[in-house]
């Protein structure tokens, strides 16, 4: 059953953004857009999160903050990508100390334009997620099955 | 007999009323800040979702304790709607929480450290009151056994004003309601990371919501325990009270754990032992 689309809680970090994406993910929460309406909840816990809203082109000191928060994330999970910053280091690409884009330091899955990225587009990058997220989970727990049946081929094999 | 089917169909039914509540309780918050807020069975695809996760473990303890929580808020429950006895009900409560804490300590997180500190705190500000609510519950009925209370005819609540004062300002805290939600609480995501919960994720984490939800139905009853000599007021009563609960968690922000804890012993002080000193006078001054 899928109902991991109707609960995604995401995990929100800014990776040396102008703040101004930041603004507007948190104003996806205000009464104005409600996006708890979809059951989305924003948690400051990698280890809840099932979503990864990242603003910001990733400099050199946050860079193994970012992989570190990505890895403490439980599978299934998904990466949305923030902005023109996060999605190629934006107006900041040329700074010494800046990696140049989300997916140079951890795997993205949607990019959200926008300088800022707009609330509605934030919810519907979101949403694509969603759909993402879902197919991440069937395939896990395909997975698992192949694994599962490996391991019972193998014990039969031993058996026999 | 009758004990036994009650204790069955809590077991059964109290974490669908529990999610129940908890959805509607979203659903009333929202409409308080103005949202739509989330569909009625969000809290049951929430557990789900968790069901359906990888389970990242810390430590395989961890996971044990958790389970061992689980086991126990149900058995309190249980013994609870059985019509067992409050003392011991009290203790397999307290003991659930312990488990609870060791669990958040079996993990080498500070916050998840702050979290049960943050929790201990809270199960000392309570513990006093839920005590002499259970002794004003004995004053009035003279039994501690649930099912002699919720069979009495008298009107507890005309007695107990007070202990049931005090009983719903720590029901603010076994809620995880603003403003004593200190160890972990339902809105501030964001605040100590998560607490008590911090590095329980997946199933661990569905597991001490679905306690919550048997603690929850737990409380409730208690409350009805008030009203019993009426079951329409009774239940009307525990609506009005879980309503005033949101109420309160929606207009008030949280306080530091100093004045959570002096809150719940004031509490117990002066609405609890005023109104037992009182009631051993009048009865004393009766016979
Ligand atoms: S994309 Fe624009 S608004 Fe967003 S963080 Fe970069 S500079 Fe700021």
């Amino acid at each position: 059953m899928a109902f991991l689309k109707r609960s995604p809680w995401i995990l929100h970090y800014d990776a040396s953004s102008c703040n101004g994406c930041d603004i507007e993910v948190l104003a996806c929460l205000t009464p104005l857009y409600d996006v708890e309406r979809f059951g989305i909840i924003n948690t400051g816990n990698p280890k809840h999160a099932d979503i990864l809203l990242i603003t910001g082109g990733i400099n050199s000191q946050n860079r193994p903050v970012v992989r570190n928060l990505y890895e403490q994330m439980p599978e299934p999970k998904v990466v949305v990508a923030i902005g023109a910053c996060a999605a190629t280091g934006g107006i900041f690409r040329e700074c010494y100390n800046i990696a140049g884009g989300v997916d140079k330091v951890i795997p993205v899955d949607v990019y959200v334009p926008g300088c800022a990225a707009r609330p509605e587009q934030i919810i519907d990058g979101v949403v694509k997620a969603l759909s993402i997220l879902e197919e991440k989970r069937e395939k896990m727990t395909g997975e698992a099955h192949t694994k599962e049946e490996a391991r019972h081929a193998a014990e039969a094999g031993e058996g026999t | 007999m009758n004990g036994l089917i009650g204790a069955v169909l809590f077991l059964i039914l109290a974490p669908i009323a529990g999610g129940l509540i908890a959805g509607i309780d979203r659903k009333i918050t929202a409409r308080m800040q103005g949202r739509v807020g989330p569909p009625l069975l969000q809290p049951f695809y929430d557990v789900g979702k968790l069901f359906e996760k990888e389970n990242v473990v810390v430590t395989t303890a961890q996971n044990f304790y958790v389970l061992a929580y689980l086991v126990f808020i149900a058995l309190s429950g249980a013994i609870f709607f059985a019509g067992g006895d409050l003392l011991l009900i009290i203790f397999a409560f307290t003991l659930a929480h312990v488990f609870l804490v060791l669990g958040a300590y079996a993990v080498h997180s500070p916050y998840s450290h702050i979290g049960a500190e943050r929790e201990l705190i809270q199960v000392m500000a309570y513990e006093p009151m839920i005590i002499l609510a259970a002794v004003g519950l004995y004053m009035v009925t003279n039994s501690f056994y649930v099912a002699d209370i919720a069979a009495a005819t008298v009107p507890a609540i005309l007695y107990l004003p007070g202990v049931f004062l005090g009983f719903a300002v720590i029901l603010t805290i076994k809620l995880r309601k603003s403003p004593f939600d200190i160890s972990t609480s339902h809105h501030a995501h964001q605040e100590i990371v998560k607490g008590i919960t911090t590095e329980f994720s997946g199933s661990t984490l569905g597991q001490v919501e679905i306690a919550h939800w048997y603690e929850n139905i737990f409380l409730l009853g208690f409350v009805y325990l008030f009203f019993s000599w009426n079951p329409v007021i009774g239940v009307a009563a525990v609506a009005v009270t879980y309503v005033a609960e949101i109420f309160v968690d929606n207009v008030t922000a949280r306080v530091r754990w100093q004045a959570a804890l002096k809150s719940g012993w004031l509490a117990a002080a002066v609405l609890g032992l005023v109104n037992l000193a009182i009631l051993s006078y009048m009865t004393i001054g009766g016979a």
